[in-house]
């Protein structure tokens, strides 16, 4: 291992961190904001909308991030709609993670007991108050461990962009060893970098996923 | 568009090719992942803090490192560092195992425990030992909760193979590829019709499978 070859790769992989991270969790943004509006639709089997959305759902769980991005970055611009790298890579995660976390807040809304609903019936709230303040509260603290796993999972799949020649690291590991043929090097720096940007998100989703279980508990 | 390219030629022969490339590297990671990984979830409530310590480890790096790190590491890493050469199938079906092996046991050790401690002591008091305990008490209580598991995990296994094109197998999508680079004159957008096609395939094979497990998990569960 050569410690001047690895200052030398430093600021290339830091710019390379930079992107992943950025086009990673706004990808993940994202797919939490379409997973819930989906799972919102079929929780209340809104007609024709929840069909769709259940077909999206099975489609993009069902086909690798990979080939998803090469249609959306060289098929779907040959009729006639550009869209840069970058987008193709926050809309492709978004759409792949929204189908993951549609699932994750669907199930945990469906987890949530009949008797909760009836409960709060009786004690007069209206079905919105039901639904806002006691339905959703707990299926929000039901879904932590999925969406968390889910998070996980979506900042790994962030490796695949390098396929649509975004500079992510793994792009930017790629391209050292072609150019340097330091492969030692540039491979440690990589997997440097990958733990950094994932031990601290796994750190803190065990956390989260710790107090989840108090409140589903009682205090 | 493209949808005619498939009809010329072997095209769609050539990208079936490519499918069963990729379905034949999952396939048998598949099949290793199982045995190794059930054998290993078995160990993971093994009380000794070595076996202990060592299985956690390999879980976390399998947790936090992209498959696709995994791969480079397998294939440019180890002719680098251990000046070994290993065919890029043989570098992903090594991969794959590894990663498989790491999600199966973590899924046999969450149905382990599951199983009330009630169920090892009276086998105890029956006389069995370690290896018979599991063997024929505990793992047939569990087999019906980790078979839709594990048939979702070869739909996560297909989706995954789907890397290997990174580092140089000729599998669907790099078919699809090279279909589109050598028609370029002929059909400029072909790129449209033929990723279409491969992202449908994809869907054809992962769907009925993680159907088949939703099924099976519905049924069981009752």
């Amino acid at each position: 291992m050569d410690f001047d070859v690895l200052s030398f790769y430093f600021p290339k992989y830091a710019e390379a961190f930079l992107l992943t991270v950025r086009i990673g969790w706004l990808g993940i943004f994202l797919s939490i904001v379409i997973g819930i509006v989906s799972a919102f639709v079929i929780y209340f089997r809104v007609p024709v909308l929840s069909r769709l959305i259940g077909a999206y759902v099975e489609i993009f769980r069902n086909t690798p991030l990979l080939v998803q991005l090469f249609f959306l970055y060289f098929g779907i611009p040959k009729l006639g709609l550009n869209i840069s790298a970058e987008t193709c890579g926050i809309v492709g995660l978004g759409l792949l993670g929204g189908s993951y976390m549609s699932e994750a807040f669907r199930s945990s809304l469906g987890a949530i007991p009949n008797s909760q609903k009836e409960s709060a019936e009786a004690l007069g709230l209206t079905s919105v108050q039901t639904f806002f303040q006691v339905i959703l509260p707990e299926a929000w603290v039901l879904s932590v461990p999925a969406v968390v796993a889910n998070v996980i999972f979506l900042l790994k799949e962030t490796s695949v962009f390098s396929a649509i020649s975004l500079m992510d690291l793994m792009f930017t590991a790629k391209d050292l060893i072609g150019l340097y043929y330091d492969t030692t090097e540039a491979l440690f720096m990589l997997v440097v970098f990958y733990i950094i940007m994932l031990v601290p998100v796994s750190a803190a989703g065990s956390i989260l996923e710790k107090r989840a279980r108090y409140k589903m508990f009682g205090e | 568009m493209g949808f005619e390219l498939l009809l010329k030629g072997n095209n769609l022969g050539r990208l079936f090719g490519g499918l069963a490339v990729a379905l034949k590297i999952s396939l048998l990671s598949v099949c290793i992942s199982l045995v190794l990984g059930t054998v290993l979830g078995s160990l993971m409530n093994d009380r000794h803090p070595l076996i202990k310590g060592v299985l956690r480890g390999y879980l976390e790096i399998v947790r936090i490192m992209p498959q696709l790190v995994l791969l480079f590491l397998a294939y440019f890493g180890t002719t680098r560092v251990l000046g070994i050469n290993i065919s890029a199938e043989t570098a992903s079906v090594f991969v794959f195992s590894f990663w498989g092996t790491a999600e199966m046991s973590d899924l046999v050790r969450g149905a382990l425990s599951g199983i009330p401690s009630v169920q090892y002591e009276s086998s105890m008091a029956l006389g069995l030992s370690d290896l018979q305990t599991l063997v024929f008490v505990i793992l047939p209580q569990i087999i019906r909760r980790m078979i839709p598991l594990s048939i979702n995990l070869i739909t996560r296994m297909i989706k995954t193979t789907s890397l290997v094109m990174m580092i140089g197998i000729v599998e669907v999508l790099k078919v699809g590829q090279q279909i589109i680079e050598a028609n370029r004159k002929i059909d400029p957008n072909a790129a449209f019709g033929i990723y279409f096609t491969v992202f449908v395939l994809y869907f054809i094979v992962c769907w009925p499978i993680s159907r088949l497990s939703k099924y099976l998990e519905k049924k069981w569960e009752a």
